[in-house]
């Protein structure tokens, strides 16, 4: 592979207003991504009751992927970072919203609102560092984490991804299963290096009942996203036995300080953590 | 950008901790009209933030949604149409084209251009 476009220059950069309207004028491309996301979407597998669902093109480009979704009769959200590419969606007059904005930044949306999530090639550009605040395993982290939280229970998100090499792939796999997504890889025609495309299938919280019975809802102070991600995910970070490292402690004890500290942590992670108050903390007396 | 997007959409910068809803500046509001389905809204009511959603079509110059969010049994039971009706022309058909949104923790504003916001970060929002 010569060209891959990611070689050349960062996305907003790439694709220019030239290449965005040569991108979505070529049948050759139209026609793969219209084939893409369909059997994205089929992936997808969203309940077949003819009810739109309300979903998400991450990398929606100039919104081919997002007219096969129109055509399945569902809402979209197409998010990209080349604002000539949505100029080029505008002009082509596709249905869904369109937001210009880095999916290696986070996605800015409510928790559990969205119904499934597609993206055509695109998130192996997270793998690119193309700026020196840009951090490769942070924004895949940024992208996932949001992505995870984004997504109502039980909703799919699909990737068509062209990962460089074997890193690449392990890179962005990993990443998505430390943000709580459940899934694998999908590979279509693996025998062919030309036809081959990789379909990343990732499931939210797919288990409608919760496993973790163990934990409570966070403190009402304090349940941020953390506690939410636990309660439907489908890994419970406490329960993994990890052998404890010693832990030295001087004749004084490790301090008030130190203590809440660690309570404001578990409180964090969605545990049930007594109170403070000033006994917190506080040594028995010797006679005890 | 319709206001069923606007609905989803929280402020993303660093440290906000509630970055919804966001306030809207409108410029130039324009309508589109769409197919009409319920099953679709009421698949979305659950999801909605009702008082986000009014105050949101309030600045688009759309004031006839009620006040407080209506029950969920009157969105599911097919009664009440003429409700749907509003809701639908709410969240699907206006657009917001030119105008700003603007996060209400940080009063950061970003730009609607041609009915597509910019949400791109700086990198000290990061």
């Amino acid at each position: 592979m010569s060209s891959r476009p990611e070689f050349l220059a960062p996305p907003e950069i790439f694709y220019d207003d030239s290449e965005a309207r040569k991108y979505t004028s070529s049948s050759r491309i139209v026609e793969i991504q219209a084939r893409l996301s369909e059997r994205a979407l089929e992936l997808l597998a969203l309940p077949e009751d003819d009810v739109p669902r309300f979903l998400l093109d991450i990398g929606c480009g100039s919104g081919l992927s997002g007219e096969t979704i129109s055509e399945n009769g569902h809402q979209w959200i197409g998010l990209d970072i080349s604002a000539s590419m949505l100029n080029v969606a505008v002009e082509r007059e596709v249905e869904g919203d369109l937001l210009l904005g880095d999916m290696g930044q986070g996605l800015g949306f409510r928790a559990g609102v969205i119904d499934g999530a597609i993206s055509i090639s695109a998130v192996q550009w997270l793998c690119n560092a193309d700026k020196s605040s840009h951090e490769p395993r942070l924004r895949l982290k940024a992208f996932f984490g949001s992505l995870y939280r984004c997504l109502s229970r039980g909703a799919r998100a699909v990737f068509q991804v062209y990962p460089e090499s074997i890193a690449q792939r392990e890179l962005i796999l990993r990443q998505a299963l430390q943000a709580g997504f459940g899934g694998g890889l999908v590979v279509d025609y693996p025998h062919s290096t030309k036809k081959r495309k990789e379909f990343l299938v990732l499931t939210c919280g797919s288990v409608p009942t919760s496993i973790n019975d163990g934990h409570k809802e966070g403190d009402s102070d304090d349940d941020d996203d953390d506690s939410e991600e636990e309660e439907n995910g489908m890994v419970c970070v406490s329960d993994r036995s990890r052998p404890r490292k010693k832990q030295r402690t001087n004749k004084k004890g490790k301090g008030r300080e130190w203590v809440l500290r660690k309570k404001e942590q578990s409180r964090r992670k969605g545990n049930d953590v007594p109170a403070d108050s000033k006994y917190t903390a506080r040594k028995r007396k010797s006679r005890f | 950008m319709r206001l069923i997007t606007h609905n989803m959409l929280s402020c993303n910068i660093k440290g906000v901790t509630n970055g919804f809803p966001l306030k809207v500046e409108a410029e130039k509001v324009i309508e589109k009209e769409i197919d009409f389905n319920p099953d679709f809204l009421r698949h979305m009511f659950a999801k909605i933030e009702w008082k986000a959603l009014v105050e949101a079509a309030r600045s688009l110059g759309y004031a006839e949604l009620p006040e407080d969010s209506p029950d969920a049994t009157v969105i599911e039971s097919a009664a009440d149409e003429s409700l749907l009706k509003k809701l639908h022309h709410a969240l699907l058909e206006l657009h917001l084209e030119e105008g700003a949104l603007v996060c209400p923790e940080t009063g950061r504003k970003f730009p609607v251009n041609k009915g597509i916001p910019n949400m791109l970060l700086h990198e000290d929002e990061v």
